[in-house]
């Protein structure tokens, strides 16, 4: 019940070994003091490569696609007083790739990498904001995660459109691929076009922190212990959606950890939204990164996809955390 | 000393004017009781006197200060609200959320500065809930939390106190115990405006009584100045005997 202050270094330390970890394990499987001279930038030129350019950017790219999912997913549950909030659940995702898909289907993407992560943002942008205008205008949370749940279907329709409509097999399977999340083959160049957007809104989402305890309290009670509410929403649409948006430019669309990760954390910190932010990060890309190490280790024909992996444990929990619910939010 | 004062005040929503002309205010040292039937526009006047809706005319000042330019911080350091239905999004605990009431002064959950937790801790003792301090909300009682919210309210220190029905819902010993605090904001210099649907309480409680009809202020003065037969009748439509200040009600008119 009280707020445990070993879960962030815990969290931490887990994040580092679950990491070093994912350098460690794989195909060829390298020992401890090989990945280590390679971190470091000694070693033969063989390991440098394999840690440095495949395994090590691709755990970092799970961790930060994790975090950034867990911090919004955390942040949309305490702006929305509701557990079963998250990037995926309210379409945010599935917007998200959607526009993603759209610009590597006509091609945009070649004319300048910037352009994928800014429409991948672009779609979390237009979808937070819908929800937040529906926000306004009613007080009911369960008719928000149903616009989610319509906005997320449409995007999905229209991401089926495209697949019905592309002109090859390639860029179906590159759309397959955006559909079903993967942080496969990531470089540091892609994780450097994804960061400073997943930066901007984990600090926009930090400074609204104080806001979500607030919240707790019902909007109404919130606006008069000094809650700026419009101030608080835009904060909040706009972190989530920065955040949110560029973890899909950078692995697709990669559902249920957003849920997930906050719900474990919750009781840990006295269920205060605000304190549930950064704990809710780290354990959702500890998460991603633990996932993905099984991806790669499960031995398949054809490597599992990390959204389907996420889904096949975050939909079951999501169901399990929907029954437990009680009445008391409403 | 701090005072609130509404003057003229309009409040139409969709069309429909639910606040006409409605003046009034509530001082340091005065516990003022807003009676009146559901729908008399009770509710939208204090929510238009805090700006949490929109006033189409008239003026709000908070000692002397047009509350309407005021943040909404600065607001909420000088009026303290208890709205009517104070839902809990999630179980916290009861520590907590009092000092949520610390929000204005820019308290952060978990990282209380010494003042904060001083406010926090003179405010649970005040409404008995010391003990309750590690409890999660939702294993409370409905008298419990009550006294849990009004200690968040108290935390605030804000000189003036908006209560919306605070005793709702609650057993007699409870009623009596929330107003006690109340009284108790009132005599240690703090001003109160409650909405009551007790009216023997709040003419025990109250030293002015407010009684509001159809958006309209229909009498505004001391329990024994307006508490009629007639009065009751016109606000109310009840049939009611008075006897040496209790109120005996006979039915629906």
């Amino acid at each position: 019940m009280k707020t445990s202050i070993w879960l962030t270094p815990a969290l931490i330390i887990a994040s580092l070994l679950a990491i070093f970890a994912a350098c460690l394990l794989g195909s060829t499987s390298l020992g401890i003091d090989r990945v280590l001279t390679a971190l470091f930038g000694g070693g033969e030129a063989g390991d440098k490569l394999v840690v440095w350019s495949i395994r090590l950017p691709r755990a970092l790219a799970a961790f930060l696609v994790g975090a950034m999912l867990g911090l919004s997913g955390a942040a949309l549950q305490g702006l929305l007083r509701n557990p079963l909030a998250e990037p995926g659940v309210l379409g945010v995702s599935a917007s998200a790739s959607l526009l993603a898909t759209f610009s590597i289907y006509y091609g945009l993407v070649a004319l300048n990498p910037w352009i994928l992560p800014l429409a991948a943002i672009s779609g979390a942008l237009a979808a937070t904001a819908v929800l937040a205008l529906a926000a306004i205008r009613t007080h009911s949370v369960v008719t928000l995660i149903l616009i989610g749940v319509g906005l997320s279907s449409f995007a999905g329709a229209l991401m089926s459109l495209l697949m019905n409509l592309a002109p090859n097999p390639f860029s179906l399977s590159d759309m397959i691929n955006w559909m079903l999340g993967s942080v496969a083959n990531r470089s540091f160049d892609e994780i450097g076009f994804a960061a400073p957007f997943m930066l901007a809104g984990t600090l926009i989402l930090l400074a609204s922190r104080r806001g979500l305890s607030a919240l707790t309290l019902g909007e109404e009670a919130a606006s008069g212990i000094g809650l700026n509410l419009r101030h608080q929403r835009i904060l909040v649409v706009l972190g989530a959606g920065l955040a949110t948006g560029a973890s899909v430019a950078l692995a697709g669309a990669i559902g249920f950890v957003g849920i997930v990760a906050p719900h474990i954390i919750r009781p840990f910190v006295g269920h205060d939204p605000a304190r549930s932010l950064i704990p809710s990060a780290l354990l959702a890309g500890l998460i991603l990164v633990l996932a993905d190490i099984g991806v790669r280790l499960i031995p398949t024909t054809n490597e599992l996809k990390l959204g389907v992996v996420a889904a096949l444990i975050g939909a079951p929990a999501f169901i399990w955390i929907a029954m437990q619910k009680r009445g008391v939010h409403d | 000393m701090t005072d609130l004062v509404i003057k003229d005040l309009n409040v139409d929503v969709t069309g429909k004017a639910l606040v006409k002309k409605t003046s009034l205010s509530v001082a340091s040292g005065e516990l003022v009781a807003l009676l009146g039937p559901n729908g008399a526009g009770k509710t939208s006047l204090i929510r238009a006197a805090l700006n949490l809706e929109k006033a189409s005319t008239g003026t709000v000042t908070l000692s002397g200060q047009d509350a309407r330019a005021l943040s909404p911080g600065e607001r909420a350091r000088k009026v303290a609200y208890l709205p009517q239905s104070r839902p809990l999004a999630w179980p916290n605990r009861v520590e907590d959320i009092v000092s949520l009431g610390r929000f204005s002064h820019g308290a952060s959950l978990g990282r209380l500065n010494p003042t904060d937790a001083i406010a926090v801790a003179a405010a649970m003792s005040a409404c008995d809930i010391t003990h309750l301090a590690n409890r999660r909300a939702d294993t409370l009682s409905g008298g419990e939390l009550a006294r849990v919210h009004c200690a968040r309210a108290f935390a605030a220190q804000a000189p003036l106190l908006i209560a919306d029905e605070p005793i709702a819902a609650l057993d007699p010993r409870h009623q009596f115990r929330i107003m006690d605090l109340i009284q108790r904001f009132v005599s240690d210099g703090g001003g109160a405006l409650v909405v009551l649907h007790d009216i023997q309480l709040a003419t025990r409680y109250a030293s002015r009584l407010v009684w509001m009809k159809d958006g309209r202020i229909l009498a505004d003065g001391s329990p024994e100045e307006t508490l009629t037969t007639s009065r009751l009748e016109d606000v109310y439509g009840v049939k009611a005997v008075i006897e040496s200040g209790r109120v005996l009600m006979d039915g629906a008119l």
